[in-house]
């Protein structure tokens, strides 16, 4: 592997405070030196010219579901991993809802084998509970030793209050987040869109917004209780105002309680379902536009600290059946940077150095994952380079994904991207 | 930042576009029915005028207007009024009409709608006319086949040629003629009593009737009547208490108790009958001279009582009636619509 400098560029990298023209040196795999223009001089190194381009770190991803073991006709690790790597992504974290599910130590390095030919870094997370039962907890110690970075029954919310209590407590000794997809699932059940006058019109069985805010309220009540210990309880994919009102009252009374929204919460609103188009359904589903610009507003001030997609690719064939039959989930790892950028940074005017942070160093930061989302002297060489200004469409055929669900077909977003370095190999670009 | 969709009636995404590109959304049939909101008024009246000329017509000669033209009626619920009249419909202008029903096909060994859909196209179907208990069924089937489809029913979500046929009973009720304009139900109120929530009849009617003017009152307890179902359209209201909505109608539409779909809700069939069964007793105090409706099948003794149902207000029998003239009219509409950028197999030359 050839040092790398990338000169000329923009160097934005928010943990290190840095936000103007720098040079950078790659070698062994590590950020060798940062510099100012014209100062780096190395001889043996591969040059890129990043002149009139934003050097990043590589974006983390703490939300994505890689389908390997089990359906790898919807994607596989290679397939989900070049997806990331063509948006930038040179990490990513594998949710264990896989067949079987991700709840052993096996499983848990079968996933980050080089056999799978991961083009970027997977760190799997593990089920909370065996099987993702909700019952029994499975061996946070053991999981984390293999190489697991939080435990989370992700899609299974965990509904008993003393199993959320216990997986809280055992994560708290090995320090690995609980993740919850907050969701009661018994005021759920055949509930295929959000509640409200749209369902109403469409026929549909609506998820309330108490489902989701209900769930977050009595996590965060079960945190409280626990006295002994400092479990970190992350909210994925958080969806409405309410519960994002909740996850700010739990860190005003000083609990460790961390969040992520995706990009189509913060782009779309219910009514992108339109004629009962099924690449707008996903869970939590698309809500009212009110709780859209919550989620933007909570960008805006720091409740939410990370993006992640939800990457959930599905065959095409399981995406084309009447909307109540349809999987929920979409693509997201290719459209995630070019729809922050053009909606937070364009049009709410969010500094591009702050979304950057939410999609390379705070979700580093949630999941404690050293030495990712910086490009400080000694950290991973994981880097994005790309042009912040370029307007491009998006195709969902030209995308990497194995699956094609997406509801931003044709979309125009903003931040193209011309290469992504993984730990110092060129995986995309170039 | 999204492209822009030319399709008619779907809502508005709020977010403001950067820029547009050209992606295509599905193309619908123009000769499909999906929902009583894709008619304006306009083909609200051209329906309702071709369905006056079709009933009066000579049967020797009506029998010619779709000889051998190929419609399918595609049930995967059971039905016996939708059904029949559709299928008489058809008879009637001459087409040759195909029945499908999921205990019967390959629907039950897994076949996907798509699938169900090509292979009706590729025997020839010119039409689908569709049942599902799911909502927003014939849109998928409409985008996936390109063939006009007319919703015969779809889980809880419409019912139109249903809630036209409602229509035209109301207008012969009212002497109205089938010139409808944005006036022509000014006076009138309507009200819909029972499980609005699982109605795609109720939604249908809803959609429509207040486009002509009408006022809608929805009526039935909580459970099966959410606040947000006031939002469906302009100019509905809802009133809890039957006695005070029927003091107001003139027309009155009972819906069915789906027995089937309580379990759960906390309703009790006896206080149900109580507050808001149409027995003559209510009927004579509060309506005595409004038209009941129903779009049945009716549960004697639940919603209405026989001598409600069978009582000189009564409007049961007309309503099946026009089902066939309206039917007759939807099917003419979908065969002789220009349909879509041709491109289907085996369509060319049999128009």
């Amino acid at each position: 592997m050839n040092p790398i400098l990338i000169r000329g560029g923009h160097l934005v990298d928010p943990a290190a405070h840095v936000d103007g023209r720098r040079d950078l040196l790659l070698a062994d795999g590590k950020v060798a030196a940062v510099d100012m223009p014209g100062k780096i001089k190395h001889s043996a190194a591969e040059i890129i010219e990043a002149k009139g381009l934003v050097v990043a770190p590589g974006l983390v991803d703490i939300h994505v579901h890689l389908r390997e073991p089990g359906q790898s006709y919807k994607e596989t690790i290679a397939t989900g991993t070049a997806a990331a790597a063509a948006g930038g992504f040179t990490t990513v974290c594998a949710m264990p809802n896989t067949v079987p599910v991700n709840d052993s130590p096996e499983t848990t390095r079968w996933m980050q084998a080089p056999e799978r030919g991961a083009a970027v870094r997977v760190f799997p997370i593990a089920a909370a509970t065996r099987g993702s039962m909700g019952e029994n907890l499975t061996e946070y110690g053991a999981l984390k030793a293999a190489g697991a970075v939080a435990v989370t029954d992700d899609g299974k919310p965990i509904l008993g209050d003393s199993v959320m209590r216990q997986a809280l407590t055992a994560a708290a000794r090995v320090n690995l987040p609980v993740i919850q997809h907050a969701e009661d699932t018994r005021l759920t059940g055949g509930c295929s869109m959000n509640a409200g006058a749209l369902a109403f019109r469409l026929g549909l069985r609506g998820m309330p917004v108490q489902a989701e805010s209900g769930l977050v309220e009595r996590d965060i009540r079960v945190l409280s209780e626990i006295k002994d210990s400092r479990p970190h309880l992350h909210v994925a994919h958080l969806s409405t105002k309410a519960a994002l009102d909740a996850v700010r009252r739990a860190r005003r009374n000083g609990l460790r309680v961390t969040c992520e929204v995706t990009p189509h919460h913060f782009a779309l609103n219910e009514e992108a379902i339109a004629n009962y188009n099924t690449n707008a359904k996903m869970n939590p589903p698309l809500r009212a536009e009110a709780d859209r610009e919550a989620m933007i507003e909570g960008i805006i001030d720091g409740s939410i600290e990370c993006i992640a997609t939800d990457h959930a690719p599905h065959a095409l064939h399981e995406k084309e059946q009447e909307f109540e039959r349809a999987p929920n989930g979409i693509t997201g790892l290719e459209t995630a940077l070019g729809l922050s950028i053009a909606i937070l940074h364009v049009r709410h005017k969010l500094p591009l150095s702050r979304v950057i942070a939410l999609l390379s160093s705070q979700p580093a930061a949630v999941l404690n994952l050293k030495g990712r989302g910086t490009l400080a002297v000694g950290s991973v060489a994981d880097v994005v380079i790309f042009d912040p200004q370029k307007q491009w469409t998006f195709r969902a055929l030209q995308s990497k994904s194995r699956s094609k669900n997406t509801p931003f077909e044709g979309w125009t977003l903003q931040g193209k991207i011309a290469r992504t370095i993984s730990e110092g190999r060129m995986v995309y670009g170039g | 930042m999204p492209p822009k969709t030319p399709d008619r009636k779907s809502p508005k995404i709020e977010i403001q576009s950067a820029s547009v590109s050209s992606a295509k959304p599905p193309l619908i049939d123009p000769g499909s029915l999906l929902s009583s909101n894709d008619l304006t008024i306009d083909e609200l009246r051209s329906i309702l005028e071709l369905a006056d000329r079709l009933e009066n017509e000579d049967p020797t000669q009506r029998d010619k207007r779709l000889f051998k033209r190929r419609v399918s009626l595609l049930f995967y619920e059971s039905s016996t009024r939708t059904r029949t009249s559709f299928e008489l419909a058809a008879k009637a202008l001459g087409a040759d009409t195909s029945l499908v029903s999921a205990q019967s096909s390959s629907i039950e060994k897994g076949e996907s709608l798509k699938d169900t859909g090509i292979t009706l196209r590729s025997l020839g179907a010119e039409c689908i006319i569709l049942r599902s208990p799911y909502s927003g069924a014939p849109y998928l089937l409409a985008e996936t086949t390109g063939l006009p489809v007319l919703n015969a029913g779809d889980g809880m979500h419409e019912h139109p040629s249903q809630a036209l046929l409602d229509l035209r009973t109301i207008l012969r009720h009212l002497n109205a003629g089938s010139k409808v304009t944005e006036k022509t139900l000014a006076d009138v109120t309507i009200t819909i009593c029972g499980d609005i929530f699982h109605s795609r009849v109720a939604r249908s009617n809803a959609l429509l009737l207040p486009r002509l003017g009408a006022r809608v009152i929805l009526c039935g307890p909580l459970p099966l009547l959410p606040e947000t179902a006031a939002q469906l359209a302009p100019g509905i209201v809802i009133e809890r208490d039957f006695d005070r909505a029927l003091a107001q109608s003139d027309i009155v539409m009972m819906l069915r108790i789906q027995a089937e779909r309580l379990a759960g809700l906390a309703l009790d069939l006896e206080e149900y009958k109580g507050r808001y069964q149409a027995n003559t007793a209510r009927i004579a105090a509060q309506a005595p001279r409004a038209l009941i409706m129903h779009p049945g099948p009716i549960i004697r003794g639940l919603e209405v009582t026989s001598e409600v149902a069978d009582g000189p207000q009564s409007a049961i029998a007309q309503q099946v009636r026009n089902g066939v003239a309206i039917r007759m009219a939807l099917i003419m509409r979908a065969l002789a619509s220009n349909g879509l950028h041709d491109v289907r197999p085996g369509k060319n030359g049999r128009r």
